[in-house]
C-alpha cells in the first residue's frame, strides 16, 4: 500500500511537466530547492540544535559559485558545476562553523545572521566576478550536448538532484552520523560520555548544512536565470527557518512539506507583498503555540491514531 | 586499573574534593558512599572529563586521563551513567542504545549517505546488539518507546543499556537504584554482579541505596564534604564510628 502510494508518487512527479502549465513546473522547482535548503538547514539546527539565521548566505555562495562556473567554463557539465558549487559552499560552512562552536543559542543566531549580510556585501564589492548590484544573467545548465533551457528541462534537473539529496540526507538520519547529531541535541554531556566528538560534529553539521544549500543555490541559478544580492537578504533566511519549524524540527519528511506550505503560500500571497512578514509572523506563532513539532509530528500522530 | 591521586577540585570556592586518592583493582566492584553534597559525582566528573581538578591525577591502566577529551576518555572503555538521568528524551529506547555504540561502529558520513552494503549490515548487527542489550535490563519492550516518556527507573536502566553499548571496561554507574522498588534493586544488584563475573568488567558505583552497596561492593570508600573518612570492605565501613557519625550525626549535635 505505502509502496502503491510512492510509486504513484513518483509517476505523478516524472509526468508532471505534461499534466501542469509551465507555471507550475517552475513553482515545482522552487519547492524542491526550497526543500533542499530546508533538510540542510534542519540537519543543523533541528538535528543538532545550532539555529542559523544566515542560510540565505550559503544559498547564495552557491547560487554565485554555480553561476560564475557556468559563464567561465560553459563546458562544465551540470552535475560537475553543482557538486563544486556544494563544496564551495561547504569550505565557507566550515569556516564559519568553527568559530561559532563556542556559541550557543541566541549569540549562534546573531553570528550567522552577521554572515547573511557579510556574504551580501561580499558579493557586492566582488563586482568584477558578480557584476553587484546589476546581478547575472545565468546561462542554460549543460548536460553533455544538452542545454536545460525550458521549464521542463531544468524540473528534471532540478527533480534528479533533489531526489539524490533525499536519499542522502535519509541514509544519514538513519545511520551513526545522524544519531550522532540527535545525540548532541538531547545531550551533550550524555554524547560525550557515549564517544561522540562534540566539535567536529557539530562542524560536520554546519559543512553538510552548507553543502546542501549550496546545491540548492546552484539549482536555484539555473531555475531562475537571473540573480542578484537583493534575492539573498536576510528575510529568505528567516523564509528557510519557517519552512523547517512549519514543517518540523529534526524530520526530513518535515523539510519537504514545511519547504512546499511556505513556497506556496510566498505565492499565493504575492499580491499581498506588504502585509507577508505580518502572515508569516502570525502563521510561525500559529505554528509553535498549537504545532510545535511541526507538521511532520501532527501527521505522525494522525497516522497512529489510525492504526 | 583506575587510580586516582591527591585530587582536589572546587566550585568558585566551594570545596569539592580535597586530596582525595583511590584505586580499583580490575574485576572490583568499588563503591563510594557519603552524604549528599560528599562529591561522589564530582568524582565521576572528572574522571569522565567533564570537570578539570585544580590538583591531582587520574590514571586509566597506566594512561593520564585528565589530559584528554571526554569522547577521547569514553573510546578508552569508560562508560558511565548520570544521577539525574541524561537519556537522550526525545529519540527512542532503541535509538539511545544505539549511540552508545557510537565508538564501535565505522560507517561515517559518506559510507552512511551513499548507504552501502557495508554500513546497513553493520547497522543490522548494531541493532541486533541493542535489543540484545535493552533485553538484558528488561526493557526490550520499550525498544521503540521515547525514552523521556519511560519512567525513572526504566530510564536509569536505559542508561546501563547506553553504556554497556559501547563494550567498556570500567563501568561507572551514578546511583543505579535511584527511583527502583526493591524488587528492581535486586535484579539489578544480580546484573552488576554478573557484568563483573561473565565478562570481568571493573564497576564503580556510587549509591545510597545501603542494601546495593552492601550487597555487591568488594570495597567501600566513604566521602563526607569531599574527603575520605573511611574505606573498606562493607563490613569494616558498617562498623566505623566516624561513618556512622557522618551519616547519623553526632550525639552532641
Amino acid at each position: 500500500m505505502r509502496w502503491a502510494a510512492a510509486g504513484a508518487g513518483g509517476v505523478v512527479l516524472l509526468c508532471w511537466p505534461l499534466l501542469v502549465p509551465p507555471y507550475f513546473v517552475f513553482l515545482t522547482s522552487l519547492i524542491v530547492v526550497n526543500a533542499i535548503v530546508a533538510i540542510g538547514l534542519n540537519l543543523l539546527s533541528g538535528y543538532t540544535n545550532q539555529l542559523s539565521f544566515g542560510h540565505a548566505g550559503f544559498f547564495a555562495v552557491g547560487a554565485y559559485v554555480a553561476a560564475v562556473l557556468t559563464l567561465r567554463a560553459p563546458a562544465l557539465p551540470v552535475v560537475a558545476t553543482l557538486a563544486l558549487a556544494g563544496l564551495a559552499t561547504a569550505l565557507v560552512g566550515l569556516a564559519l562553523g568553527i568559530p561559532c562552536l563556542r556559541l550557543e543559542g541566541l549569540y549562534l543566531a546573531m553570528a550567522t545572521l552577521a554572515f547573511g549580510f557579510v556574504v551580501v556585501e561580499a558579493i557586492l564589492n566582488l563586482d568584477w566576478l558578480t557584476r553587484g548590484n546589476d546581478g547575472l544573467a545565468v546561462p542554460a545548465a549543460r548536460l553533455g550536448p544538452l542545454a536545460l533551457g525550458s521549464d521542463a528541462a531544468k524540473y528534471y534537473l532540478v527533480l534528479g538532484v533533489g531526489a539524490l539529496m533525499v536519499a542522502a540526507a535519509v541514509n544519514i538520519a538513519r545511520t551513526r552520523t545522524g544519531r550522532a547529531l540527535l545525540a548532541i541535541r538531547e545531550s551533550e554531556i550524555a554524547a560525550q560520555a557515549s564517544g561522540v566528538h562534540l566539535a567536529a560534529y557539530k562542524t560536520l553539521a554546519f559543512a553538510v548544512s552548507a553543502f546542501y544549500t549550496g546545491v540548492a543555490g546552484g539549482l536555484f541559478a539555473f531555475v531562475v536565470g537571473f540573480i542578484s544580492p537583493d534575492a539573498f537578504d536576510v528575510f529568505l533566511s528567516v523564509d528557510f527557518v519557517a519552512m523547517i519549524i512549519v514543517g518540523g524540527l529534526g524530520s526530513i519528511p518535515g523539510s519537504i512539506v514545511g519547504a512546499a506550505v511556505i513556497t506556496l503560500l510566498y505565492d499565493w500571497l504575492a499580491a499581498f507583498q506588504n502585509y507577508r512578514p505580518l502572515l508569516f509572523g502570525l502563521i510561525l506563532i500559529g505554528c509553535m503555540l498549537f504545532m510545535p513539532g511541526g507538521i511532520a509530528s501532527r501527521m505522525a500522530k494522525w497516522t497512529h491514531q489510525a492504526q | 586499573m583506575l587510580g586516582v591521586e591527591d585530587l582536589s577540585i572546587s566550585f568558585g570556592g566551594l570545596t569539592a574534593l580535597s586530596g582525595l586518592s583511590f584505586e580499583v583493582a580490575e574485576r572490583e566492584i568499588f563503591a563510594l558512599i557519603g552524604p549528599n553534597g560528599a562529591g561522589k559525582s564530582t568524582v565521576f566528573n572528572v574522571v569522565t572529563g567533564l570537570s578539570r581538578p585544580s590538583a591531582g591525577r587520574v590514571r586509566f591502566r597506566g594512561e593520564d586521563l585528565l589530559v584528554l577529551a571526554p569522547h577521547r576518555i569514553a573510546r578508552r572503555g569508560i562508560a558511565r551513567t548520570f544521577q539525574n538521568t541524561e537519556v537522550f528524551r526525545q529519540l527512542t529506547a532503541l535509538d539511545n542504545v544505539l549511540i552508545g555504540r557510537h565508538a564501535q561502529l565505522r560507517g561515517g558520513l559518506l559510507r552512511g549517505a551513499l548507504g552501502l552494503p557495508f554500513v546497513w549490515r553493520e547497522e543490522a548487527a548494531a541493532r541486533a546488539a541493542a535489543r540484545a542489550l535493552l533485553d538484558r535490563v528488561g526493557l526490550v519492550g520499550a525498544a521503540g518507546v521515547e525514552a523521556g516518556s519511560l519512567p525513572l527507573g526504566a530510564q536509569k536502566r536505559l542508561e546501563i543499556a547506553r553504556a554497556l553499548a559501547a563494550a567498556p571496561r570500567l563501568l561507572l554507574l551514578d546511583e543505579p537504584a535511584g527511583g527502583l522498588n526493591p524488587t528492581e534493586t535486586q535484579t539489578l544488584m544480580e546484573l552488576i554482579r554478573g557484568l563483573r563475573d561473565a565478562e570481568g568488567l571493573t564497576v564503580v558505583v556510587v549509591e545510597h541505596d545501603m542494601e546495593l552497596v552492601m550487597g555487591i561492593s568488594d570495597r567501600v570508600l566513604v566521602l563526607n564534604y569531599g574527603r575520605e573518612i573511611s574505606s573498606g570492605s562493607p563490613r569494616e565501613i558498617a562498623a566505623d564510628p566516624a561513618v556512622i557519625e557522618a551519616y547519623l550525626g553526632s550525639e552532641e549535635a
